[in-house]
């Protein structure tokens, strides 16, 4: 029988989101059977913490999930340890969700010392900056699909192309805001006026941050039915190197001017553009799209 | 034979297309050319005394021929907005674009629209005696920000920076808008009552200064 490539799943300063999120991949038992799981914090693996913490196995498959804080202690070895001694023998790491890409959330605790692998925020540091073997994969947790791609094409030898921040163009090229059933409210300037409403844009004033975050959430659905915006909640842009952001439900205004506006896009254009279509009352965009009282 | 056919419609299509860029930006002049003239015409008679074949005589033009430039009054009044808004739009885009403070800017946005009120009285004019007294005319083709996107936006991106660089304060869009192109408005407007006892000019720095100080962060 054909060997199976070895898998390891380590955990830096975390929630376990990712580990929670990818429990929802449809296709895991494929997953099971196409790799060997060294060790993995909930999954049944090969060996245990204290085993692996020995630094005595070899892996082809790096995960890290987490923020980077080289002090931290798994079972006795040091994390900086534990990640030169198995980034050493990876042929690919996967930086997991936004904290081991960036180091996210948890970056907030220590922001002198925890970073993310191989970038701190958006600037290339950490123990695999510059490594070409780093693949990451921002979120705040990640969408399933997004690390069940990534080790599908590993597991068939294909390329990933990545972006300059070493996240695979085919999940981070789109915006969030593509797919977002809600984009005929943005082009006319309606307001949600609330969360969880079905009708307008959470971009105005919710605090948005779809047109200017790089994800697929509006392209390969959570759960295969739906995403943030689509049941009225704002894109956080977790996927970004700059979250978490503060007064996240809160679009940043300068004198009633979104202070960011659509990637690419200079403000002066933006504004033109929507002091024009802000200037027309589109009658069917103001109304609820299922009348409660019919 | 197939290559030189291949060049002469090569040739012919290079030909066309200047002359067409050339009838192009001879009929665009030629609309800047009325639209000045009508500016005056409106701001110096009112929009209902001004008539077509008024405009046309004075622009030395037959009125069927001048219909080929703007299709009715209304059309050409909107025009006259939109001409209006990029003038003073490209005036602003220049202030914001230089590497000037948020104050001096102020000086510098004051001093060119009493500038323009001066030199060029119709543009103001036009937008306070037509623009805003007869909406019945600017409803429908002018309604919201159509007509005077150009220097709205500009007037934005100036209010922007300044909240920005934490010079000016954050408060609703059209509370600053009204404070400062009120105030100007109707500094040009006594002017042209010949009110002020002092030209527009010397009022200038007052004024610039009074403006930072209501819309500065405190």
């Amino acid at each position: 029988m054909k060997s199976r490539p070895k898998l390891l799943w380590l955990q830096g300063v975390t929630c376990n989101g990712n580990t929670h999120s990818f429990l929802n991949y449809p296709y895991l038992s494929y997953i099971l059977e196409t790799f060997e799981f060294l060790y993995h914090p909930l999954l049944p693996a090969t060996y245990t913490l204290q085993e692996i913490a020995s630094c005595t196995q070899s892996c082809d498959i790096l995960i890290f999930e987490g923020a980077y804080d080289p002090r931290m202690m798994r079972a006795g070895t040091c994390m900086e340890t534990l990640l030169q001694y198995y980034g050493s023998t990876a042929n690919t790491i996967i930086a997991l969700g936004s904290c081991a890409s960036f180091g996210g959330m948890f970056k907030q605790s220590d922001p002198e010392y925890i970073t993310g692998l191989g970038f701190d925020r958006d600037i290339s540091k950490g123990p695999f900056a510059q490594s070409s073997k780093l693949i990451n994969l921002s979120g705040c947790p990640i969408h399933p699909e997004w690390l069940g791609y990534t080790l599908r094409m590993i597991a068939a030898n294909k390329v990933i192309l990545l972006d300059e921040m070493n996240r695979p163009q085919e999940l981070y090229s789109y915006l969030a805001h593509h797919g977002c059933t809600r984009n005929e409210y943005f082009e006319w300037k309606v307001d949600a006026e609330n969360f969880g409403r079905k009708e307008g844009c959470l971009f105005y004033k919710q605090g948005c941050r779809g047109p200017m975050t790089h994800a697929s959430c509006n392209k390969i659905l959570w759960n295969d039915v739906s995403s943030k915006t689509r049941v009225g909640s704002p894109c956080f842009g977790c996927t970004e190197p700059d979250f978490p952001r503060v007064n996240m439900f809160e679009t940043k205004t300068n004198m009633s001017i979104p202070q960011d506006v659509p990637l690419g896009i200079s403000k002066r254009s933006y504004l033109t553009l929507t002091g024009i279509a802000k200037s027309f009352h589109i009658p069917r965009l103001e109304k609820r799209l299922i009348d409660d009282n019919t | 034979m197939y290559i030189r056919m291949v060049i002469d419609l090569e040739l012919s299509v290079e030909m066309k297309n200047k002359l067409e860029k050339s009838v192009t930006t001879k009929k665009e002049d030629r609309k800047t050319s009325i639209m000045q003239t009508a500016l005056k015409l409106f701001s110096s008679e009112g929009f209902y005394s001004t008539t077509m074949p008024a405009i046309a005589k004075k622009v030395g033009m037959s009125v069927g021929n001048f219909y080929n430039y703007f299709s009715s009054k209304d059309e050409l009044a909107k025009e006259i907005m939109l001409y209006i808004s990029s003038v003073l739009g490209e005036q602003l885009r220049e202030i914001n674009m230089s590497d000037k403070s948020v104050r001096e800017k102020i000086d510098m946005i004051v001093k060119m629209y009493f500038l323009i009120a001066q030199e060029r009285p119709e543009l103001i004019e036009y937008f306070l005696r037509i623009f805003l007294s007869n909406r019945e005319v600017f409803t429908k083709a002018c309604t919201g920000m159509v007509c005077v996107s150009d220097f709205v936006t500009e007037l934005m991106l100036f209010f922007d920076d300044g909240v920005q660089k934490g010079v000016l304060k954050d408060q609703d869009f059209f509370s600053a808008l009204g404070l400062f192109m009120g105030y100007l408005g109707g500094m040009v407007f006594l002017n042209g009552e010949e009110v002020l006892p002092q030209p527009l000019c010397d009022y200038e720095s007052a004024i610039a200064e009074n403006i930072y100080n209501a819309l500065r962060k405190q």
